[in-house]
């Protein structure tokens, strides 16, 4: 029971000092075209998993280049790899590779 | 931090404040928290500077807290401050002072309004005369009573008993200030060095022998928030403001926080108690928390008042280390006795914080 | 009788040659012992990584042309007009000069960064303008306050611009630009630092720009992250603190850098009002001096015989502003024979 009938909220805020950023580098690495995206979000307007769940690739590759990883955990499994989002990015990102590297790496 | 590159941002702007003839606006919780905090400014201000301050017994709440908690409406609170600037003018005072900065930014958002905005003051005229048969003038000067205390720095430390040193080593106590989100936040211009870089309790510090530590967190709010507080389900989020300024504050060493608003010198105090119960943290040296005062405390304690005659007893961090530091000579018995001699009991030891 | 140009900036140098070589005699005014104006502040010009110093070459060759006098270290101090509509001015050191057309290319100053007190800037010893860092450039020397290669770099866009709270709520056109020039020349010199760039739109409207910022993130690895920095703190290591959001995440965003650039905007030049009260022009929303039509009047004032070019009427690249005199050029020749 806790005396107080409240605790301390965690921060929201994302600390990219101690976020772990390997994924990001992975992401670098393996996928160059990923560091060209500029946040259209073109490919989660036509995403068909985005359409009908949470799953929102274009905040997932951005939380994941921040270190903020927690949420690729629940999410990432529910593409389809469909790759309609890598017809539609004005930007060419190879989207199907980086969710690839993201999968690799969460289910390493 | 380059202190000549802040003076220089601001040194077209001196925020104006009136000499003498104060009618003097308490807080309706410093009394309760800081009990001495009020009584040490009066007694300073009258005694020590020799300046005339009308401490008005009609005077009310400015019933900020309740307009802030979104349970007085504006008229309402409009009508209360417009009886205040009433007792002001009956008393023949032109400078209104208050001691709560929730006060000082209501008088600064209401006086602004009624710039702003003539027929708002027209009604509030309409509604004060209707309730009470009263009428006012608009205060000639508006100063927080920080504001004053700063004015006066340099006249206080040439009556000083004590500096702001560590005698022990002879060097500066290292201070970081909390100025309070309503005395510049809203109206930056209003406030001594504005928002960003406020020199209001600094420039006390500093005229006082201590070394003002600016920290990152430095500006941020304590949480309190009003209604954020109030409600018991949000104030897991208000105390987490607090948390955040003490960890950012604790790698530089702080002697003591000094603050500028009621409110937050409660937070700042009695949070440390809070987390230290529900995480076991604790922020000061040994266990022992940061001592927090008030300015006006601060101000007392330079002058050579007895700690327990300001009411330092009553912080919830213990001050004791702090005073030891600045060599300044006081009972520890008498502590917990009141004015007559007489046992006030104790408080019950914290499970972390030393005390 | 002839043009007289003050200003001898990028602006006044260009209209001044094209007005030369077509025949007109040209009295050019410059305030400082040198011409060129915020030109000499530039090490690398974009797009297309041009030194500035070869510009300011070129301009000062075209300027030894005959017909040009140029006059350094001058000010106008009084303005009249005679019967015929001669105009006359007279400058600080007492001389007076007289003329058909005046031509006001008095330029821009960059935003004093002070301004934004919550970036530090002259209280926190690692922020720096984007001017700054061009000087630095020309040194090639980039170091914090404490003597070391910094680690983590953020260039803070729309230092200036685009913020009520200054007063100024343009545009300034060239500082997004300029951050991912300065990003790609601070990756040259330190190929190990993670450098960021803090937007709030980037506007990459120019040839070749959108091109150099997706070379910026590809080939550079410069980040971007779109949000405006809300404020910075100093720590115990002199390095700065900064609070934005991340709002292509929806997320606050904290982290330390080593060495803050903010890119400052344009302001109207020093000098600027007095200017528009002495010749009687008008004043634009934004400060600078109103032209008397958007389209077909940009380099023509409200007053007859008075023209206005380069960063005098708003800001603009320097493209744009070569571009802009050529165009004065032509406005005064024509007004000439008319």
């Amino acid at each position: 029971m806790n005396f107080w009938g409240f605790s301390i909220s965690e921060a929201r805020v994302i600390d990219y000092d101690k976020n772990d950023k390997t994924l990001a580098q992975i992401m670098a690495t393996e996928v160059p075209s990923s560091k060209l995206c500029i946040g259209c979000g073109g490919c989660t307007a036509t995403c068909s998993a985005g359409n009908l769940t949470e799953f929102n690739i274009r905040k997932l590759q951005m939380l994941a280049k921040r270190g903020e990883n927690k949420e690729l955990q629940t999410q990432l499994h529910k593409c389809m790899l469909c790759g309609k989002c890598l017809l539609v990015c004005p930007r060419g990102v190879d989207t199907r590779r980086m969710i690839w590297s993201m999968l690799r790496f969460i289910n390493s | 931090m380059n202190l000549e590159g802040k003076q220089q941002i601001w040194k077209d702007y001196q925020k104006d404040i009136a000499d003498d003839r104060y009618y003097y606006a308490r807080s309706c919780i410093r009394q309760t928290f800081f009990p001495g905090s009020e009584w040490a400014y009066l007694d300073i201000l009258g005694n020590k500077l020799g300046k005339t301050v009308f401490d008005d017994p009609r005077h009310t709440t400015c019933t900020g807290i309740g307009y802030h908690s979104d349970v007085v409406p504006v008229e309402t609170i409009m009508t209360v401050v417009a009886r205040h600037f009433a007792l002001m003018t009956e008393a023949g005072f032109e400078n209104i002072t208050p001691s709560c900065i929730t006060s000082f930014g209501i008088y600064t958002e209401i006086l602004h309004t009624w710039e702003q905005h003539p027929e708002w003051e027209e009604k509030t005229r309409d509604f004060l005369w209707k309730a009470t048969k009263r009428e006012f003038k608009k205060p000639k000067n508006l100063a927080h009573t920080s504001d004053v205390i700063y004015k006066f720095r340099n006249e206080i430390a040439a009556q000083k008993k004590y500096s702001l040193t560590d005698v022990h080593t002879g060097q500066p106590l290292r201070v970081v200030d909390h100025i309070g989100c309503h005395y510049a936040k809203m109206f930056p211009s209003k406030g001594i060095g504005g928002a960003e870089f406020p020199a209001v309790l600094s420039g006390m510090v500093n005229a006082w022998g201590g070394e003002s530590i600016d920290y990152p967190e430095r500006r941020h709010c304590c949480g309190f928030g009003f209604r954020n507080y109030l409600v018991m389900a949000n104030r897991g989020f208000s105390v987490a403001n607090s948390k955040k300024k003490f960890e950012s504050m604790q790698p530089y060493e702080p002697d003591f926080i000094v603050t500028n608003c009621p409110g937050c010198a409660m937070f700042l105090d009695k949070w440390q108690y809070t987390i230290s119960e529900m995480e076991g943290t604790t922020y000061g040296p040994n266990g022992y928390g940061i001592p927090v005062l008030t300015y006006e405390e601060m101000a007392a304690l330079v002058l050579g008042y007895d700690p327990w005659e300001i009411g330092l007893q009553m912080h919830q961090v213990s001050v004791d280390p702090l005073l030891e530091k600045m060599g300044i000579s006081y009972d520890p018995e008498a502590k917990y006795k009141n004015i007559r001699g007489e046992n006030i009991g104790r408080p019950q030891c914290p499970t972390y914080l030393k005390v | 009788m002839s043009v007289i140009i003050i200003g001898a900036g990028p602006a006044g140098c260009e209209a001044a040659y094209r007005l030369a070589r077509s025949g007109e005699s040209v009295e050019l005014i410059e305030k400082e012992a040198e011409i060129g104006g915020n030109l000499n502040n530039w090490y690398q010009l974009f797009p297309d990584r041009k030194q500035a110093a070869d510009l300011k070459a070129k301009l000062r060759k075209n300027i030894e042309h005959p017909q040009i006098h140029l006059h350094l270290k001058s000010k106008p101090v009084a303005f009249s007009r005679q019967g015929d509509g001669t105009i006359q001015l007279t400058l600080d050191d007492g001389a007076l000069i007289t003329g058909k057309a005046l031509l006001v290319a008095s330029g821009f100053r960059t935003f004093d960064a002070h301004r934004k007190e919550e970036y530090g800037y002259g209280i926190y010893e690692n922020v720096i303008t984007s001017v700054e860092l061009e000087n630095a450039f020309i040194n090639h020397q980039i170091n914090t306050s404490t003597g070391h290669a910094p680690k983590r770099i953020g260039l803070i866009h729309c230092v200036g611009s685009r913020d009520e709270k200054i007063c100024r709520l343009y545009c300034s056109k060239l500082c997004c630009v300029t951050a991912v020039k300065q990003a790609i020349e601070l990756r040259e010199m330190l190929p190990e630092a993670e450098i960021l760039c803090f937007y709030m739109d980037m506007r990459m409207f120019g040839p070749g720009y959108e091109e150099m910022y997706r070379e910026a993130q590809e080939k550079y690895n410069i980040k971007f992250v779109r949000g405006r920095l809300s404020e910075a703190s100093e720590d115990r290591e002199k390095r700065l603190i900064i609070k934005v959001e991340d709002t292509l995440v929806g997320k606050p965003l904290k982290m330390t850098l080593d060495l803050m650039v903010l890119m400052v905007g344009m302001e109207p030049a020093e000098g600027n009002d007095q200017l528009i009260s002495m010749l009687n022009l008008q004043t634009a929303p934004n400060g600078f001096i109103q032209v008397s039509d958007p389209h077909s009047g940009t380099n023509c004032t409200h007053q007859k015989g008075i023209f206005v070019t380069g960063c005098s009427s708003s800001p603009m690249n320097l493209t744009d502003t070569l571009t802009d005199a050529r165009s004065a050029a032509v406005t005064i020749s024509e007004y000439l024979n008319s």
